[in-house]
């Protein structure tokens, strides 16, 4: 069973990398220049040259011939080249990779503390009072744009980070808070609760490990919402990462850039969610 | 109905007749420049002040929720719509056809909604007219917005096919597009009227961010995302306060349709 979920999301990755990669091939070819090269304004070359290199280009108006040579280099790590940067796509993910994955670790793991930190109080000291003002926070905090929170972030000089957890943030705790209070609601908890359980041992025992495969499914989703949450961060935040890059090749309509990483992201989510999913089904497999 | 929902139904009401009001209230329209007041406080003539080329704010906070507030209803009924024909198609027809869509579904919901829209915003020209700009941010919300809803129709639509009342009208004969349109489509409604309104909240937020962004509606037609835009050049928060008005607006619409929501919720319940 377990082998045959890891099977299903492996099949899915690669459909989506197979997917990302025609999207990206197409979405080159049909793009505005495709057909132009700079090279040949060159005056050093001569009308030989200038021929050579539109019959090397000529290559590329073969559908299946461009699209097997893309994804042969997209294979080989090679992602092509950004149009507005004119460097490598390649180059520009590995320098901006490192800040946006400590960016979205730290914010993550703030937003995962506050909201599971906040759902069990207001789970474990059932006042009403509590609840509201937390559930009231929390709905504030939805009902702001992301990109108003990074700039409020600009404004408080308070780190990137703390705005991706604050975006993040009311989401898990909106869905954490429910879990909890079904969980806590259950018959086999009100019967510990009866016979006299500590509310410590209720919860690590009897709470915790039933919610344990939700949960991980949110942090799977999580990841895909903190992903999201670094454009207008780093984009607003004048922070160098993968997002602000994803937002200034749109800004440039710089397609090759944009799609490759639109492509990248796409597979670091699927492949959050398939991993807690797979950990969620072998929690489930140990439970029962 | 509690007094939150009800506080909900008041400021949902009040906002939407000022947006409608717009051109009594604020006659001179919102692209007027007061030349010799630029960037001007609060006063008699200018309730909320001028921005930075001398436009009154208070004819661009107003001009501004009424294109928030019409389109995204409007982003809404088409991503509803889309979701109603590929995921209740989908799960009436169920099998492989069920399993493709929502594989297709499953891809887009893993994909960050932000980074979908702005690659897909970067695929239309960026210098385009305000009208053009403000019809594009929207039909791509409704074009890309419907996987969501799609997943969950398709679930319920299943559930529909294999009801008792279906297997009947099978039974007696009727197949097909009939029975789609006259057994399952029906009473997919309650579905369909929580997602459409469930979208109507996401695609303000998206719309505002796309804004700030510099992706969304252009120079110089306002919406809530352009005018939040205008915080980037804030130095400190207490600096200008009236500058939050369209924030405070924002967050007061969204609040009112999660509170209406969650009502709507407890009623399905």
């Amino acid at each position: 069973m377990l082998r045959a979920k890891i099977a299903g999301h492996a099949l899915s990755l690669m459909a989506t990398v197979l997917l990302g990669g025609l999207l990206s091939a197409t979405l080159m070819r049909l793009a505005p220049g495709f057909d132009v090269d700079e090279q040949e304004l060159d005056p050093h070359l001569n009308a030989a040259s200038v021929q050579a290199l539109r019959a090397a280009r000529h290559q590329d108006h073969n559908v299946f011939r461009f699209y097997f040579s893309y994804m042969n280099r997209a294979a080989h790590g090679d992602l092509g080249r950004s149009l507005a940067l004119g460097q490598p796509v390649r180059t520009l993910l590995r320098d901006r990779a490192p800040l946006t994955l400590r960016l979205l670790s730290v914010g993550l793991a703030l937003a995962w503390v506050a909201a599971l930190g906040l759902a069990l109080t207001a789970a474990w000291l059932r006042l009403s009072t509590f609840d509201l003002l937390t559930t009231m926070v929390s709905g504030t905090f939805l009902c702001i744009p992301a990109a108003v929170l990074a700039l409020l972030s600009v404004l408080w000089n308070v780190p990137g980070s703390l705005a991706i957890a604050l975006i993040v943030f009311p989401r898990i705790y909106r869905y954490a808070r429910n879990l909890l209070a079904k969980s806590y609601s259950l018959p086999h908890i009100l019967t510990a609760r009866a016979k006299g359980l500590g509310e410590a041992r209720i919860l690590f025992w009897h709470v915790l490990p039933g919610v344990a495969p939700q949960l991980l499914a949110v942090a799977g989703v999580s990841v895909s919402m903190a992903v999201g949450a670094a454009i207008p961060v780093e984009a607003l935040c004048g922070l160098a990462g993968v997002g602000q890059l994803a937002w200034q090749a749109a800004l440039a309509r710089d397609l090759p850039l944009l799609v490759n990483i639109t492509v990248l992201v796409t597979l670091v989510t699927l492949l959050a969610n398939s991993g807690a999913d797979v950990i969620g089904h072998m929690v489930r497999s140990q439970e029962s | 109905m509690n007094l939150w929902r009800k506080l909900a139904c008041v400021v949902l009401a009040t906002v939407m007749c000022a947006a409608i009001a717009a051109n009594w209230l604020a006659p001179a329209g919102y692209a007027k420049q007061y030349r010799e007041a630029t960037d001007a406080p609060p006063s008699h003539a200018h309730w909320l002040g001028t921005d930075e080329i001398g436009r009154d704010r208070f004819a661009r906070v107003l001009y501004g929720t009424r294109i928030s507030l019409l389109l995204a209803p409007a982003a809404a009924l088409l991503s509803t719509l889309m979701a109603a024909l590929i995921g209740g198609l989908a799960g009436y027809l169920g099998g492989i056809w069920a399993r493709i869509a929502m594989a297709v579904t499953d891809l887009f919901l893993s994909l960050p909604w932000l980074f979908l829209l702005i690659t897909a915003r970067a695929l239309m020209p960026l210098n385009v007219s305000p009208l053009f700009s403000v019809t594009v941010t929207f039909l791509l919300l409704g074009l890309l917005g419907w996987t969501t809803a799609a997943r969950v129709l398709c679930t319920t639509a299943g559930a529909i096919r294999s009801a008792d009342f279906v297997r009947q009208a099978r039974a007696l004969g009727i197949s097909g597009r009939r029975l789609f349109w006259i057994q399952v489509m029906p009473n997919l409604k309650p579905v369909l009227y929580a997602q459409f309104w469930i979208s109507i909240p996401v695609f303000i937020l998206s719309e505002a961010n796309l804004g700030i962004l510099g992706l969304g509606v252009a120079e110089p037609l306002p919406s809530w995302g352009s005018l939040l835009k205008e915080l980037e050049s804030l130095v400190s928060v207490g600096e200008e306060p009236w500058k939050f008005v369209p924030l405070v607006l924002l967050v007061l619409v969204v609040m009112s349709f999660q509170l209406l929501l969650s009502a709507r919720e407890e009623v399905a319940a």
